[in-house]
């Protein structure tokens, strides 16, 4: 099993898109957390406005790397599972792995493994990234370097990688049910960005039923769990319902993903 | 213990049957030619002796071990074209097949230098010509050292200094004591290199046999003139039935100890023959009889 995982870490390892969407988590992350509001913070003509700089300093970093988490961050997650799962499909690689000797349950096993340690580098980087943000608004705001407690920072990362892992689950479930990259990632975006965000901000206002389910759906329950440790603010960080319950409902669609993708996996013939 | 029996071997896709009632066996240390036209099943049979395709029904057994844990443990294959990651060096790529197969990385340099891949192993897999990625597909089924070789046309666009290559790498390793169990679409290529053949059409094995035995059952050509003179004579000799006459031409479906017999009554009855002798079908038309007709071949 360790070498199964030594050689899918191997393939993401040297995938340039994989790098590429940390990149792009990352400049996503430091972007709209701290360079864009800093440049409104120092653009003011009425002086500095202290509820936007208390944000971006060293006390608050972990908002500012997990804020983005439930909707844009979770999108590139949702990307990572589904090359890593689609990709074997594009590639034809599948039968090439397959014949060589491990079990479908084994490379899936390997490649969960893999998505699991992809979005734990992922949130991992977006700490250290706003971190170290935090720490040059500090020194150029002239700002005491106050941290948060090692609690605070291990719950944001343990909700992070949540958060992450759901939708990489997700993304790697897609792949396998539509045998490829390009349309499981369209429908996963298309779902995210667009009409969960249709459902909670034009349905749910309107019917009742409607804000019912969407305490059910995976995206609403994300931005919850951020919600509980960050308060709202970032688009889809909303606590539509509490902490606990909406952990329970994370942890119950990450596996349900998990085990749609590799019972579909081991059932269905390789083409 | 055979390398591969499969006993009646069924798959059916939604209401199409592909593969019915299939059982071959390939034996210990022989290389095993895989024929059949397009469609005619083959593929599917050779991903249902993988494990990439689940059997309707029947039963398969690879080296003795039928489907789970181990099953594949000794088998090296190379399915329907390679397939690798392109953004992978070729060494790398083999590396990674190798954690999967749970070989020791450090064989990969000994397949790479058997399939003459070496010097390119550091390159990028999308940068290698149809050929190249052809033996690397080879090395990858190499690389578990394996007992038994499952190929999926292996020369595939190879040059031909590079099809002799890779046939005499497989007559090679069938003299290494591997056996090898290969399709493809040039019947002078099984010919050359094949022990025996399977013979697949609409899904059904039609033949299993030697390449020898596939070819038997010639003809005795006869032109002798006047023709209606040697029709009568003939006629009376081998009877209308085995008999296909075309002006002066005759073949005749005899045994080729006859052929003496037949010249001494022609030229009895004074009729001149000009040429006797005995012609073997070629491959290609042993083929064509078995198949139906399929010109198709793949």
């Amino acid at each position: 099993m360790w070498a199964d995982i030594r050689a899918e870490i191997t393939k993401q390892v040297h995938r340039p898109a994989i790098w590429l969407l940390l990149g792009i988590a990352v400049v996503q992350t430091l972007t709209f957390a701290y360079v864009i509001p800093y440049a409104g913070y120092t653009g003011t003509t009425e002086g500095p406005v202290s509820r936007g700089l208390t944000a971006m300093l060293p006390g608050q970093f972990v908002s500012g790397a997990i804020g983005g988490l439930p909707l844009f961050v979770g999108a590139l997650a949702l990307i990572f599972g589904v090359l890593v799962a689609g990709g074997e499909y594009g590639w034809e690689t599948w039968k090439t792995v397959l014949s060589q000797r491990p079990s479908r349950v084994r490379v899936y096993s390997a490649k969960l493994v893999t998505v699991a340690a992809g979005t734990a580098i992922l949130v991992l980087a977006l700490l250290a990234f706003s971190a170290s943000a935090s720490v040059v608004v500090a020194a150029l705001a002239d700002q005491p370097m106050t941290w948060p407690s090692i609690v605070d920072i291990v719950r944001g990362f343990g909700a992070g990688w949540l958060v992450t892992m759901m939708w990489g689950a997700l993304g790697m479930a897609l792949g396998i049910v539509f045998r490829g990259v390009a349309l499981p990632i369209g429908l996963g975006l298309v779902w995210m960005l667009a009409i969960q965000n249709l459902l909670s901000s034009i349905a749910a206002p309107l019917l009742d039923w409607v804000n019912e389910v969407q305490k059910g759906l995976p995206g609403p329950n994300a931005g919850a769990l951020v919600a509980s440790l960050i308060g709202t603010g970032p688009p889809g960080v909303d606590p539509i319902v509490g902490g606990t319950q909406a952990g329970v409902v994370i942890v119950a669609y990450l596996v349900a993903f998990a085990v749609l993708g590799g019972w579909l996996l081991r059932r269905r013939d390789i083409d | 213990m055979n390398p591969v029996e499969t006993t009646k071997l069924t798959k059916n896709f939604g209401g199409t049957t592909a593969v019915k009632d299939v059982s071959l066996t390939v034996r210990p240390g022989e290389v095993y030619g895989f024929l059949g036209p397009n469609g005619a099943g083959k593929t599917t049979t050779l991903r249902m002796l993988l494990g990439l395709v689940k059997p309707t029904s029947g039963s398969v057994r690879l080296l003795g071990k039928p489907p789970g844990p181990g099953y594949l443990d000794r088998v090296g294959a190379l399915i329907e074209g390679p397939a690798f990651y392109p953004y992978l060096s070729g060494r790398r790529n083999l590396t990674v097949l190798a954690d999967h197969a749970g070989v020791k990385r450090s064989e990969v340099d000994a397949v790479l230098d058997t399939v003459g891949l070496t010097g390119r192993a550091g390159d990028r897999y999308s940068t290698y010509s149809l050929g190249m990625k052809q033996r690397l597909g080879l090395a990858a089924a190499l690389v578990k050292q394996p007992e038994l070789l499952v190929l999926d046309e292996p020369t595939n666009g190879l040059d031909p200094a590079g099809m002799a290559d890779m046939r005499v790498t497989i007559r090679e390793l069938a003299a290494s004591g591997c056996t090898v169990l290969l399709s493809s679409h040039l019947l002078a290529e099984v010919e050359q290199i094949c022990d025996r053949v399977g013979v697949i059409t609409r899904g059904e094995l039609v033949a299993e046999t030697t390449v020898a035995e596939l070819r038997a059952g010639g003809t005795l050509r006869v032109v002798a003139h006047p023709f209606d003179r040697a029709q009568t004579v003939l006629s009376a000799l081998v009877g209308d039935e085995r008999m296909l006459a075309d002006d002066a031409v005759f073949d005749l479906e005899v045994e080729p100890g006859q052929a003496s017999k037949i010249n001494a009554e022609l030229v009895g009855h004074g009729i001149e023959v000009s040429e006797l002798r005995w012609r073997e079908p070629d491959l290609e038309q042993a083929f064509l009889e078995l198949t139906g007709g399929a010109r198709n071949v793949g």
